[in-house]
């Protein structure tokens, strides 16, 4: 004479039995979870996406750039790169692309009537033909510098550096040391060499020519294959300055973007402790209600006690109430966490992403809540006395 | 028709003391055989639901025996008492216990639910049942849409769906008007007439007239146990409605 097993589904409909009785207190008691459960999904997956955002760029940009600069002395004196550098470094193997830049000490105005200090950040740079290709740059309007315009006093300018001075068509005149110079060209945003971006561009010939440049280039960028990278970078102290390898810096303007991709996917702890806490307190509503259920349908619980209801099997109708109570809140707040990522990612452009993680977690996380709401009521009526049934009250 | 003479309910000595100060029962005997119909009868706070929640499994005695249908209560844990009462005992209340928001069928369907039988047969036999009770057009009705009596028949449905062999019912009539209450107790007769064992608590002096057997209670004892069909006694010669009420040996 054992008890019956029942089945999950008779198992479901007992639980469901006193939410059907009282669907509004059901929306209520959900709520709390399913607040919770958004707050902390909407965390996850915007910060999800603001990662895949970065880490989709970085893929477009490529990690295979290093950048050579002077460093300084311990005197502090401006060491100057040799002149030759940028042709020793495109003898390296693995190298397929070398640009360089020198610094030119003039402004650039977009007139000769401005005074010379208002320069709005916007520095003048010589620079060698392969530097587009080596940045991986396009041109937004006009063209690149070519073998012709590098001679004459020709100018292209970086994109912030277009923006500043109010520059969005070519053939233009710039007011650059003291003659005018024509725009034959604006580029477009280069998130690896921002220092590019706020630059105005002359070929090295004309820079000597026209602006007293001394041909010694300050920035040299160099493209080689992923592979080589590691190789070319030990490689490149020594090559371009043989004599003082240890004047030169060189570094991965990528690392840059890779540690911003890395602190996105670090979420906001305080953020996802918010969640947590309002899914606690949805817990505690969630228990809250289960107690007060207890208490009102002590009657009932006698009832199936008196249907042949074992302790064992109130105790499991009252857990499966806690726990649908608690799926039905973390399914809303899965779906509202769901479209505020959704949302958010479209008004910044970003992908939309909420990892697949994040679905285990959610349920993980809402048996844990609905266990542990569930089962000190689940507890007090297991206890409830069959003989209730029979009494008055 | 003869009954055999298997005793559904065994009680012997009987008492129950409610936090150690109340005793509402004072050593009761009670003998029911197999499709005997028996009233209790007794003032206010005579103890009699005390016995039926006793008989009915649904408390643990102070002390005395009780068996229902050869199983000694005592010995049982609370699952196998669960199980028997699943399986032998049906219950009808004075309150009906309807499940709000719930259909007839599904009350009643729940009757089964801790007896075995699939979703399916529950509710074909729910379906039953209901007809039996004459509530087959009442199917789907929610609790609120149904008049008292027949909330109290959706009740009698739900308590016999799974045939158990006693039915016990504690002042079924005591929320309906006559009409409704002898409708109610026509139920009642029909299922003692098809090998039911009842047992009713009434207040009702004719309803105790009208069965077969009446045991009146006082101050938590036995006071008169008379009728045609008392325990140990012959039970074939009854007929419905008590009319061959008296004494046979
Ligand atoms: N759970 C309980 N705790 C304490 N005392 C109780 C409890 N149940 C019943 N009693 C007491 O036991 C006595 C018998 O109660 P019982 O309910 O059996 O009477 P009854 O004959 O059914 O009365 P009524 O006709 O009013 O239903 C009463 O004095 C009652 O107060
Ligand atoms: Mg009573």
């Amino acid at each position: 004479m054992r008890p019956v097993r029942l089945s999950v589904r008779d198992v479901l409909w007992a639980g469901a039995s006193g939410l059907r009785a009282r669907p509004g207190r059901v929306v209520l008691s959900a709520l709390g979870i399913a607040m919770g459960i958004a707050t902390m999904i909407a965390v996850i997956g915007v910060s999800a996406s603001g990662q895949e955002q970065l880490l989709r760029q970085l893929d477009r940009l490529g990690t295979n750039l290093l950048r050579v600069q002077a460093g300084g002395t311990f005197s502090g004196e401006e060491v100057k790169l040799p002149v030759d550098a940028p042709a020793m470094v495109g003898r390296i193997e693995g190298v397929r692309h070398v640009g360089a830049t020198g610094a030119v000490p003039v402004s650039v105005r977009r007139t000769d009537r401005i005074p010379e200090e208002r320069t709005g950040g916007i520095a003048v740079q010589a620079t060698t033909f392969d530097l587009l290709r080596a940045l991986d740059g396009r041109v937004s309007a006009g063209r690149w510098l070519s073998d012709a315009t590098a001679r004459h006093p020709a100018v292209v300018l970086g994109s912030v550096a277009a923006q500043r001075l109010g520059i969005s068509r070519t053939g233009t005149r710039v007011w650059i040391g003291d003659r005018w110079f024509t725009v034959v060209g604006v580029l477009g945003p280069m998130p690896l060499a921002p220092e590019v971006e706020r630059s105005a561009l002359v070929g090295f010939a004309a820079a000597q020519t026209y602006l007293g440049f001394d041909g010694h280039p300050t920035t040299i960028y160099e493209r080689s294959s992923e592979e080589a990278v590691a190789a070319v970078r030990a490689l490149l102290p020594r090559t371009v300055n043989p004599r003082n390898p240890e004047q030169v810096a060189v570094s991965r303007p990528s690392d840059a973007l890779a540690a911003r991709a890395a602190a996105a996917g670090t979420f906001t702890g305080l953020f996802l402790g918010l969640g947590a806490v309002a899914l606690l307190v949805g817990g505690v509503g969630v228990a809250n209600t289960m107690v007060i259920s207890v208490l009102e349908r002590r009657k009932e619980i006698g009832l199936r006690r008196s249907l042949g209801a074992t302790r064992g099997q109130i105790r499991v109708q009252f857990l499966t109430e806690s726990l649908i109570l608690s799926l039905i809140g973390s399914a809303a707040g899965l779906v509202v966490g769901a479209l505020v990522t959704i949302g958010y990612a479209l008004s910044q452009g970003w992908p939309a992403v909420v990892p697949l993680w994040v679905f285990g977690g959610t349920l993980a996380a809402t048996l844990g809540v609905s266990v542990v709401a569930g089962i000190y009521p689940a507890v007090r009526a297991a206890r409830v006395p069959p003989s209730v049934a029979l009494t008055m009250t | 028709m003869r009954l055999p003479h298997t005793k559904v309910i065994e009680a012997y000595g009987l008492t129950k003391r409610y936090g150690g100060a109340v005793d509402a029962l004072r050593g009761v005997d009670l003998v029911v055989e197999a499709g005997e119909l028996v009233t209790i009868v007794g003032p206010s706070g005579s103890g009699k639901s005390t016995l039926l929640q006793l008989i009915g499994t649904l408390d643990r005695p102070s002390a005395g025996t009780v068996r229902i249908a050869g199983h000694s209560v005592s010995e049982l844990s609370d699952r196998r008492l669960s199980r028997l009462r699943a399986d032998h005992i049906g219950f009808v209340f004075q309150q009906f216990h309807l499940g709000v928001g719930m259909s007839a069928l599904d009350n009643v369907a729940d009757g089964l639910l801790y007896a075995g039988p699939p979703a399916r047969e529950r509710r074909e036999r729910a379906a039953r049942a209901l007809e039996r009770v004459g509530l087959g057009h009442r199917l789907g009705h929610r609790p609120h849409q149904l008049s008292g009596g027949e909330q109290q028949r959706v009740a009698i449905a739900r308590a016999v769906v799974g045939d158990p062999p006693l039915l016990l019912a504690d002042e079924p009539t005591g929320n309906l008007d006559s009409a409704a209450g002898t409708e109610v107790l026509g139920l009642l007769s029909d299922l003692h007439a098809g090998g039911t064992t009842v047992v009713i608590i009434t207040h009702d002096l004719e309803i105790a007239a009208w069965s077969p057997r009446r045991v009146r209670m006082r101050d938590g004892r036995v006071v008169a146990d008379d009728g045609q069909g008392a325990g140990r006694r012959r039970v074939a010669a009854l007929v419905k409605h008590g009319s061959t009420e008296g004494r046979t040996s």
